[in-house]
């Protein structure tokens, strides 16, 4: 217990960390959620298509080979884009001015950090569980609902702010709270990339005290609090968004 | 010459192969409660939720007090208003009361009353509600203001769909089988409403089961048959003396 109270200040600092990403994460993945279900429910083949490929794609990838894949292929990829960029800006002023001198306009190298990466990753991968989410909750809004929106003479901007989304939002608040225990969770994998997360911590300070024990129980104490915390909170907004009835 | 309220003519209306309206005219005047009849699938619903372009038309005009909703022929979809601006702006000039209700569930009855009025109108919020209280008082469910719809009976629901109507001060009422959906002992405490509007001069075009109403309260009464208009006139008139021989089947079967 010793050795852990000595952690305790770098642990909660990796707890804080924890939540940083969770929370952004969910951010993201709301967004993208909303945008993923939006072009997956429109007329548009395109739009339809590329949804459709999103939440395919995702769903169908372990989380843990898109976060190596993101952060390795991301880094290249971003690197190789910012060579090639300033290879054919030289070029182009090259050939308007001979005696132009090679100039780097972008920085040769950009470093993603595990933190960003992280974020974006469960955010990308959330999004898709999202989207299915929120796809369903707005096919289950009543059309009577919508209509009667229309009769009285909203636009479509009002239609949706005023009566779809919080219609929607009634349906897909179980789901959304289902798919943020998950993503919690899933933040541990950020440890994999580097992150200085809870979990890395966790398992440094277990493999240098030779206590793993002790340090895996505290943490995943730690997580047992904030997805109960979370529930409760969930439970209050889904009492205080469903339909009213006698 | 006064100008009808709401004019319609040759108005038709298909849904793909299947054409449901076949070339309708109907005019309103100020204070017109106009009942229209006629067994299901004959289009009478169609017909009112033409009027505000909940269906779109396929063609024939339609006047809001003398404006035209203007309509163009797409390609791809078929006839489409010219401006959604201007079919909004109409729309929220004609107020329907569904069959169904369709009260925003998740708005108590106050936040249903003046959601139009504040959102759509751009009236000062303390001003509706002022009006809205107003209103809820005189379809008797003041009291019940902060309710949500799902605590309320179908009777009481439809009162409240009545009220979000007035809020707006419709330039016509339409009522898509308001009376439908209710338990028997509840349609009562909805006509009445609806008799007290149209004695008050309320230019309301209802179509309805409910042949009373029809005949007592309605200045003028349209029956239609397969998409076209096979009977109108007086209620007196053609109640007492039909001249389509459908129409008095019609009748007939009803009572």
């Amino acid at each position: 217990m010793v050795e852990l109270q000595n952690y305790s200040g770098i642990l909660l600092e990796g707890a804080w960390l924890t939540i940083q990403v969770a929370l952004l994460s969910l951010l993201l993945a709301v967004f993208l959620g909303l945008l993923g279900a939006l072009a997956k429910l429109s007329h548009s083949v395109f739009f339809k298509s590329i949804g459709t490929l999103y939440t395919t794609l995702i769903r169908g990838i372990p989380d843990l080979i898109l976060m190596l894949l993101i952060f390795f292929g991301g880094q290249v990829l971003v690197n190789n884009l910012s060579y090639n960029l300033n290879e054919w800006l030289n070029r182009l002023l090259t050939d308007f001015n001979p005696q132009h001198e090679w100039t780097a306009y972008l920085p040769d190298y950009i470093n993603i950090s595990p933190y960003i990466a992280g974020i974006i990753t469960i955010g990308f991968i959330f999004g898709a569980y999202m989207a299915e989410t929120f796809r369903g909750a707005f096919l289950a809004v009543e059309k009577g609902q919508l209509e009667a929106a229309t009769a009285y003479g909203m636009n479509k901007y009002k239609l949706f702010l005023r009566v779809m989304f919080p219609q929607m939002m009634r349906h897909a608040l179980p789901g959304i709270g289902n798919n943020w225990l998950v993503l919690l969770k899933t933040t541990a994998l950020v440890s994999v990339i580097g992150l200085q997360d809870m979990v890395k911590i966790a398992g440094d300070a277990g493999g240098s005290t030779q206590q793993p024990f002790t340090f895996y129980i505290a943490i995943a104490l730690v997580f047992l609090f904030f997805t109960s915390v979370s529930s409760l909170l969930f439970s209050w907004a889904e009492r205080k968004y469903t339909i009213k009835t006698r | 010459m006064i100008l009808p309220t709401l004019s319609i003519k040759n108005l038709h209306k298909s849904f793909a192969a299947n054409e449901v309206l076949k070339g309708i005219d109907l005019e309103a005047y100020k204070g017109d409660v106009i009942s229209i009849l006629g067994a299901s699938g004959s289009g009478k619903s169609t017909l009112l939720r033409c009027v505000n372009l909940l269906e779109t038309p396929s063609s024939g005009e339609i006047r809001v007090n003398g404006e035209l909703i203007e309509m163009k022929q797409d390609k791809k979809r078929g006839a489409v208003p010219v401006s959604i601006k201007q079919v909004e702006r109409i729309r929220s000039r004609l107020a329907m009361v569904f069959q169904g209700f369709n009260l925003w569930s998740h708005m108590t009855v106050l936040e249903n009353v003046i959601e139009a009025p504040v959102h759509v109108l751009g009236v000062p919020k303390k001003e509706a509600i002022e009006k809205a209280n107003a209103i809820l008082q005189r379809v008797g469910l003041y009291e019940r203001k902060s309710f949500y719809p799902g605590q309320l009976s179908g009777g009481q629901q439809q009162r409240v769909a009545i009220a979000r109507a007035l809020a707006v001060e419709p330039e016509v009422m339409l009522f898509d089988e308001p009376t439908s959906a209710l338990d028997p002992e509840l349609v009562g405490e909805v006509l009445s409403v609806m008799r007290g509007l149209a004695e008050e001069g309320r230019t309301m075009l209802v179509v309805t089961h409910e042949m009373a109403f029809a005949r007592d309260v309605s200045n003028k009464v349209i029956f239609l048959h397969e998409g076209l208009v096979e009977e109108q006139g007086k209620p007196e008139d053609i109640f007492s003396n039909p001249s389509s021989e459908r129409f008095k089947q019609f009748i007939s079967s009803v009572y």
